[in-house]
């Protein structure tokens, strides 16, 4: 969304900007357009929550910014992915590789069940990301001509590391950190098990942490929990998340602004407070009327998902909008700027005070 | 049926699984079409030690062996013997275990628990070991052969379908569907039965190429039928006397072989492949 | 301690299944043949001969009565008297048993060294040339008979170009026996001609029995670390930039190994049972050329006596490999 930006600040200083990306999965039935031309911008230190239906492109655009995409089935065919005013997507793999995955941007995924190595300690694991992520290790720390395999652990920067690794610990409230080092994964239990991720993600002191729906694997009671110290740690080292979600609730909890998704594109991103009170597109407000209200009607939103193997035409919401015009089936909106942050994609954003909703 | 030309669709896309079918295809034409190919059919009983271990030439294709008989004819003949052999064992022991697996799986009683203790001697000791046992207790002859072959594969089978059967047990729509007095066989027959043809079909031809190389140990033993049947490993068990010099007499019997289990390999793992992301992927030992 | 419970656990598996085998042995030996007392006395033997000898040996007491009996002689060792050498089965077997495990371990060795990393590699370069070109060897290498590898092998190698001794063990005097296994005998005596002797006589039988099982072992390495490579802590790995190749040979061969020392007593089945054959190939001094001796000389008795040996060592393998296992996957352990 970098037309129509008002007082935003320039693109020049977003930490990560997304511009038109487009990505395709191929499928028995043709290629399906996961991502669809979408754009997205994060600023240093903001949390950003991307909200979306299952199946909206949410942790695509998460993979795709990590660049683990599925290598055979998945095939980017446009876009760029500008980190640090760098384009992800055409930087050198290795390079991608060694300084900015794992150090400038790292990930929290969504199952901590699964997502630990089974068979190795809880500190060896973090250890060996230290060994290759730490932030004190030189760029070329002695040795890189030798294979990865093979390279030694310098014992200075392994004691120091592993000072780090405990302090980190205790900060996620792990229980007795000394201890669960030598603890295999499945010794602890999801929520302990999330904070260790959020632990792993925060040591190589990144920029940008890509957290990929972290607590929906978790009991509800903990995850406010969770959201609360994930948001209280990140704050506190001045670091932006990518936090894609489905729920609302979740996103309102812990996010700074709010982005949308449909069908592979962003509909709206707007600052938390008024992406609730003041919602400018049509598939927001009818998010937000979905959600379980005090009368306890349940409003659905009419109509499918759209197909991502053959997408609507035009605006990709116009089947199941309610202020659909001829413009809206023909010609996909630009971004419009509707406010302070606050920007649109569509043909006829609602106004602020029809759309009002809490 | 549907079903089976869906697999059959699959299969063909699959080179190598392509390959084995036409290698098995092959070997069943030569097998049956014995007579017409073979250029001295009268060869698998006659003798002509004046023409013994004669080099491959124009009027004998691969040569003669120790008897002055053409090793080729004898090799199609042997062909015969092979494909009779791999069915009616692999055959029986499907007969056999299938049944077996269903009625313990179903009764879940003693009798399954002394069934699955069985089948785990079978399944522990590898199939040659057993069969040398039983086929020099009973004596060499083809059916002995196959006796032991299939004496010692069946438990293979009735494990597959004792799981399967097993697990459908415990689900509850089984207990009530036998509450409202639904027969046993009817229950089995529409809900279990379909589970089992995938894993059955690929055990099955991949049951064909071990069984194979089982059987032509035997022969190679002299555990398989006597003389003068033209058995391949039997055959190449003769020819090791001739060696270096008649190299052909024991080079193209352990070819024939190769290629036709090669055949059942690349065919039965085309199959698994299209058949086994349906089920369970259950890791079952490479095989025996 | 736990580890204990569980490998007691698994024993209580191990007796049923023995207990299962003599049933096995004994119904083929004593129940399904017409005579089992004329297979036993030889076919020398007159029918008085046979008949004094049925009574001798028990063979006309009540089959349950046999079967205790049986089982008793078992337990304490006794696999019975060859008829060929006269002497106890069991001594025989046991002094050609180093002869068998010194080749077993050769073949076996080869096979993880080779096997393993190459599967790894097929895995890791998926659809690859290498991945193809390997993918029909192994297949190609589990439809050859291996009496009738070995038999080309000796053609080319020994008769045709020489390079190595025909059959046999060892040509001259072997190391002074501690172990029994040449190879370990000549190092410890620093017999360096005895240590290239026995492996030139080692290499084409090790080769012969090593084919079957490298090839299943890099199917199934091949399989087991495609199958990690798919699993949620891969993909977190690749997540945060972790070198490939420590991925690779670190990560996922550990967890793809937890599922390979399961194959590892399979692979010892495939060894074991091709030992059979390729030993009588090539005139090797072990267990499985006393088999086949035996069964040219029909002396039943050794041949039993060898089926309820291989089968019960199978048995406790496959016990072996089930506590292995328990030992390396550590979910299991504290279950």
């Amino acid at each position: 969304m970098a037309e129509g930006r008002g007082e935003g600040q320039a693109p020049a200083l977003q930490l990560l900007s997304v511009r038109g990306l487009e990505v395709s999965f191929a499928t028995d039935r043709g290629p399906a357009r996961v991502l669809d031309g979408i754009s997205l911008e994060i600023a240093a230190g903001e949390v950003v929550g991307l909200v979306g239906e299952s199946g909206c492109g949410k942790t695509t655009l998460a993979r795709a910014i990590l660049g683990v995409l599925p290598a055979g089935a998945a095939c980017v065919h446009a876009g760029e992915i500008v980190f640090q005013g760098r384009d992800l997507l055409r930087e050198p793999p290795d390079v991608v590789n060694d300084r900015v995955r794992g150090r400038a941007i790292t990930f929290i995924p969504q199952d901590p069940f699964s997502s630990f190595n089974p068979v190795f300690s809880v500190g060896t694991q973090l250890m060996d990301l230290m060994k290759w992520k730490s932030p004190r290790r030189q760029g070329g720390d002695g040795g890189t001509h030798w294979p990865a395999l093979l390279q030694g652990y310098p014992r200075a920067r392994y004691r120091a590391d592993r000072e780090s690794v405990l302090d980190v610990l205790r900060a996620a409230q792990i229980p007795e950190p000394e201890r669960a080092l030598g603890r295999l994964p499945h010794e602890f239990s999801g929520g302990q098990r999330q904070r260790l991720m959020i632990a792993m993600a925060l040591l190589p002191r990144p920029d940008l942490i890509i957290a990929d729906e972290p607590t929906t694997a978790l009991d509800v009671t903990i995850q406010a929990q969770i959201l609360r110290l994930l948001r209280q740690l990140v704050k506190e080292r001045g670091v932006s998340v990518l936090f894609t979600t489905h729920d609302l609730g979740t996103a309102h909890e812990i996010c700074d602004r709010i982005v949308v998704m449909y069908a592979g594109q962003e509909m709206e991103s707007a600052p938390t407070e008024a992406f609730f009170r003041r919602p400018a597109h049509p598939y927001t407000r009818r998010l937000l009327e979905s959600l379980p209200s005090a009368d306890g009607v349940i409003r659905d939103i009419p109509g499918e998902v759209p197909s991502l193997i053959d997408p609507p035409s035009g605006c990709r919401f116009h089947p199941r909008c309610d202020y659909v015009t001829a413009a809206c089936r023909a010609f996909l909106p630009e971004a419009y700027d509707v406010g302070p942050a606050h920007d649109v994609r569509c043909h006829h954003p609602l106004a602020a005070a029809a759309g009002s909703v809490t | 049926m549907s079903g089976a030309w869906f697999v059959l669709t699959r299969v063909a896309r699959d080179r190598s699984a392509l390959l084995g079918l036409v290698l098995i295809l092959g070997l069943v034409i030569v097998a049956v079409g014995a007579p017409l190919f073979a250029t001295h059919p009268e060869d698998v009983f006659e003798l002509h030690p004046a023409k013994r271990l004669r080099a491959p030439s124009a009027e004998a294709w691969l040569g003669t062996d120790r008897m002055g008989s053409d090793i080729y004819s004898r090799l199609l003949f042997g062909a015969r013997i092979t494909i009779v052999i791999g069915v009616i064992a692999v055959g029986a022991s499907l007969i056999i275990g299938v049944p077996l697996g269903l009625i313990a799986g179903y009764y879940q009683n003693w009798f399954s628990d002394l069934l699955m203790r069985v089948s785990d001697v079978f399944l522990a000791v590898p199939q040659v070991v057993l069969a040398i046992a039983i086929a020099q207790t009973l004596g060499p002859s083809l059916p002995n052969v196959i006796l032991a072959l299939s004496v010692t594969y069946w438990p293979w089978f009735a494990r597959i379908v004792y799981a399967e059967t097993r697990s459908l047990q415990k689900e509850v729509f089984i207990e009530s569907t036998a509450a409202l007095g639904a027969s046993p066989w009817r229950l089995t027959a529409l809900h279990v039965l379909p589970n089992i043809v995938s894993p059955i079909i690929v055990r099955a031809s991949i049951g064909m190429g071990f069984t194979i190389l089982t059987a032509a140990a035997l022969g190679f033993l002299g555990l398989g039928p006597p003389p003068p049947t033209p058995e391949w490993g039997r055959t190449i068990a003769e020819a090791r006397e001739f060696l270096p010099d008649a190299w052909w007499y024991a080079l193209a019997p352990g070819l024939a072989i190769f290629l036709t289990v090669m055949g059942f390999n690349l065919l039965g793992d085309g199959l698994r492949d299209v058949l086994d992301p349906r089920l369970r992927r259950g890791r079952s030992a490479s095989d025996g | 301690m736990r580890l204990l419970a569980l490998a007691l656990h698994r024993l209580l598996w191990f007796v049923p299944t023995l207990l299962g085998l003599l049933v096995v042995t004994f119904v083929i030996s004593r129940v399904i043949p017409a005579d089992p007392v004329a297979l036993v006395a030889g076919e020398t033997a007159t029918p008085a001969q046979v008949d004094a000898l049925r009574h001798q040996l028990g063979y006309d007491r009540p089959l349950l009565v046999q079967f205790v009996s049986y089982v008793g002689h078992l337990v304490r060792g006794d696999l019975g008297t060859s008829l060929y050498t006269t002497r106890p089965i069991a001594d025989d077997l046991a002094a050609r048993l180093p002869a068998t495990i010194e080749l077993t371990l050769v073949a076996m060795v080869v096979s993880v060294v080779v096997g393993i990393p190459l599967g790894v590699l097929c895995a890791v370069r998926r659809n690859s040339l290498l991945d193809h070109a390997l993918r029909v060897v192994t297949v190609s290498g589990l439809a050859i008979a291996s009496f009738w590898l070995g038999i080309m092998l000796q053609l080319l190698f020994a008769m045709r170009l020489g390079w190595t001794p025909l059959n046999g063990r060892l040509t001259g005097f072997p190391p002074h026996g501690i172990t029994g296994l040449l190879l370990v005998d000549s190092v410890l005596t620093w017999d360096g001609a005895a240590f290239g002797n026995a492996l030139a006589h080692l290499a084409l039988p090790a080769a012969t029995l090593a084919v079957p099982a490298l090839a299943t072992l890099v199917r199934f390495t091949r399989a087991g670390v495609l199958d990690v490579m798919q699993s949620n802590f891969v993909l977190y790995e690749r997540a945060m930039g972790l070198p490939r190749s420590v991925i690779v040979w670190k990560y996922v061969l550990r967890n793809a190994l937890t599922s390979t020392v399961t194959q590892m007593g399979l692979l010892f089945g495939i060894l074991l049972a091709g030992a059979v054959v390729t030993e009588a190939v090539f005139d090797w001094p072990g267990i499985g050329t006393y088999a086949v001796n035996s069964i040219i000389r029909s002396d039943y008795n050794a041949v039993m006596g060898f089926t309820v040996w291989a089968g019960a060592i199978f048995i406790l393998v496959n016990l072996l490999v089930d506590v292995a296992h328990t030992l390396i996957d550590p979910r299991e352990r504290t279950v």
